[in-house]
């Protein structure tokens, strides 16, 4: 399927179809960014299919997905365009060298020439305004500093960008674009406003359970029932890190390379470390797999 | 709560036939309003474009078109939740009332009454301080406004001769410096515009940029004479940063936060950007449910490791403690809890007024339990001893 979906029922059949299953209303929050043209700005914790959504709506409507990883400090230069610079002084070189006995090197011409195309380092942010159709994946914007909010604001409000040297360059059709955060730091009023908003919960067994069975069809059916009811239990225990549907793929995968038919207190115990990644939390679960395994 | 297996909508129109649409929308945007979710125009205009993308037939689509435009936050999904079913179907919330939702970011906790009444021997000690750590919740709001003219003196004082700079951390962003390492595009764009000839090489060297500061400042009942101050000093480091970066720059505001910490956690770091302080404590004082309460200092630094800490607020920051240490019971869960931040954070300090009065001895349960994992500790009772307090944060 290529273009943006009829409505919310198709997007979320095409997302299905990519062995994504959507959060309880996420489908139709994303097909009405599609339809209004805004960034939809997408907040959970961790492991709970944020990213994944971007991946998976890229698939489902043929486009490229770009995806730009935020970071403390990250620039605009980092995230639009830069110049090689390497290559253009190899180039004024190459210009210099060329030139005959006595002939004058054009200086407007070669000047022209320095800042062509073939000097540009596209960059995420760049990219996807110059492909069509494509999503664009702003990971953990959290991350960045208020600066580059402030610059994001600017981009995702015009969809485009201006390049002194070459002009502005405006998106065709806008890109779909799908911010992330895990609120480690509150995301500025002005980007929010900008944004549909969405919160992505944990989903509930019954789904945990599709998804599994979906990502990983291999699995035996058992076996992800019984995953995603013990991961449903870590997450009512008050644990540093509570699993993502992130952490129970992960854990099935390990069960499937042991082939494990069953999760028992001895198979549990030792692929522990695929759900749980604090050493306090590993000792807590340890000692009580009975329990959180029973029934 | 909302109908959505998938498999089709509910349909079900949510405007009666022969009303304004758009003013029952607008209306509903008002209400969510009323209910303490920060709806702009921009955002009510957004849900109309949304609510006519999926049509007013839907109830299920409307519930998530306003869902997506008129909140921003986890917060509001709750009054947003209440406000739709109020609006949709009965029709009960009205614009302008008072809404019971106006509390933002209290962490609700479970309440005392199992902990175990009785005196040990170092309760018998701190007679002056007993009352304070008792189990009910003092549910009231205290006027900050009330300090009598010799504090407000001490606090003037203090503040104009308090040097209020913040600790540095390493920034990635790179700077131009005289030695370092060599700044490849500069020297060579230097060489561009001289033609191609070669001269000085040009070097950088990694920036700096001020490492964030987060308060926890206890407001129990045996914290009482010193939250206030302790809150002032606070506010000037949060007006500090703030203006350092242009007045009410968003980069300035993320780097103190603060929080007051008593039978709940509360962050009133929005309403410690008050220029003024009085406005500003007045503020906090507002948002604060639990001054002069008692504590439950372990559940409470939980709250905040598991909400804030872990998700990056306490992550390379210098935390800043201030509490007495007061803690009924069991101290397990407050020296698990303080090990915890003292691994998240880059240093973490505990400012205890009561240390600065003669004969002092950490032997309290709880201050004892957490000394261990405290880099500094540090009095709070004085003048004096906040200037220590703030070199303290200088230099971490």
């Amino acid at each position: 399927m290529n273009g943006a979906p009829e409505s919310a029922e198709s997007l979320a059949d095409a997302l299905l179809s990519t062995g994504y299953l959507p959060d309880e209303g996420l489908a139709t929050v994303a097909w009405l960014a599609m339809r209004l043209q805004r960034p939809l700005l997408l907040e959970g914790e961790p492991g709970t299919g944020k990213t994944a959504l971007a991946e998976a709506v890229a698939q489902a409507t043929g486009a490229e997905l770009v995806r730009l990883q935020c970071y403390e400090g990250i620039d605009a230069s980092q995230a639009l365009y830069d110049w090689d610079v390497t290559r253009q002084v190899l180039h004024l070189r190459a210009i210099e060298a060329s030139r005959g006995e006595g002939e004058r090197v054009e200086v407007e011409a070669a000047e022209k020439s320095m800042f062509d195309e073939r000097f540009l380092l596209e960059r995420p942010v760049l990219r996807a305004l110059r492909t069509t159709p494509s999503v664009l994946l702003v990971d953990e914007v959290d991350r960045s500093d208020d600066e580059f909010e402030a610059f994001l604001l600017e981009v995702l409000s015009t969809y485009a960008v201006t390049i002194p040297e070459l002009g502005t360059v405006r998106a065709e059709t806008p890109p779909f674009v799908v911010l992330t955060s895990n609120r480690t730091r509150e995301v500025h009023d002005a980007l929010k406003r900008r944004c549909l908003y969405h919160w992505v919960e944990h989903p509930s067994l019954s789904r945990e359970i599709d998804i599994l069975r979906t990502r990983l069809p291999d699995v035996p059916p058992r076996l992800a029932e019984q995953v995603a009811t013990a991961a449903h239990r870590l997450r009512g225990e008050g644990l540093l890190k509570p699993p993502g549907v992130a952490e129970s793929l992960d854990w099935v995968r390990c069960l499937v390379e042991l082939g494990a038919r069953d999760l028992d207190t001895q198979t549990a115990a030792v692929t522990l470390g695929a759900v749980l990644k604090y050493r306090e939390d590993a000792d807590r679960v340890r000692g009580d797999l009975d329990r959180l395994l029973a029934g | 709560m909302r109908v959505s297996s998938r498999g089709g909508p509910v349909v079900e129109p949510v405007v009666e036939p022969g009303a304004d649409v758009v003013e029952v929308l607008v209306g509903f945007a008002a209400t969510v309003r009323a209910a303490g979710v920060p709806v702009t125009p921009d955002r009510t205009a957004a849900f109309l474009a949304a609510v006519a993308e999926v049509g007013v037939d839907d109830r299920d689509g409307v519930y998530w078109a306003g869902r997506s435009t008129l909140c921003g936050d986890r917060d509001h999904l709750r009054p947003y939740d209440l406000a739709f079913e109020a609006w949709f179907t009965g029709r009960t919330v009205r614009q302008g009332r008072p809404n019971p939702y106006q509390r933002p970011h209290a962490t609700a906790m479970a309440s005392l009454g199992d902990v175990p009444r009785g005196g040990s021997e170092v309760e018998e000690q701190q007679e002056t301080v007993r009352a304070a750590a008792s189990d009910t919740e003092v549910l009231r709001h205290r006027d900050v406004g009330e300090l009598d003219d010799a504090a407000r003196d001490e606090v003037r004082r203090l503040l104009a001769s308090l040097d209020v700079r913040q600790p540095l951390r390493r920034a990635s962003r790179r700077r131009r410096a005289r030695h370092g390492e060599l700044d490849v595009r500069r020297t060579l764009r230097e060489e561009l515009r001289r033609g191609g000839e070669p001269g000085p090489l040009r070097w950088t060297t990694s920036g700096r940029r001020p490492r964030r500061v987060v308060w926890l400042v206890d407001v129990s009942g045996s914290m009482a004479p010193y939250a206030d101050v302790l809150l002032r000093l606070a506010h000037t480091q949060v007006r500090a940063a703030a203006e350092r970066r242009g007045a009410g720059s968003a980069r300035g505001r993320a780097r103190v936060e603060v929080f007051t910490i008593g039978t709940r956690l509360t962050r009133v770091t929005t309403a410690m950007q008050h220029r003024d302080v009085e406005a500003a404590l007045k503020a906090a004082g507002e948002q604060v449910p639990d001054w002069s309460g008692g504590t439950r200092l372990g559940e409470v630094l939980r709250a905040f490791a598991d909400r804030w800490g872990q998700r990056g607020v306490a992550r390379g920051a210098v935390l800043v403690i201030c509490s007495d240490g007061w803690e009924r019971g069991d101290t397990t869960l407050l020296a698990e809890q303080v090990e915890r931040l003292h691994r998240l954070a880059h240093r973490l300090v505990w400012v205890n007024p009561h240390r600065g009065k003669l004969g002092y001895e950490p032997v309290q349960a709880g201050i004892a339990a957490v000394l261990p994992h405290v880099d500094d500790f540090v009095a709070g009772h004085s003048v004096a001893s906040y200037v220590e307090l703030m070199e303290v944060l200088a230099g971490a």
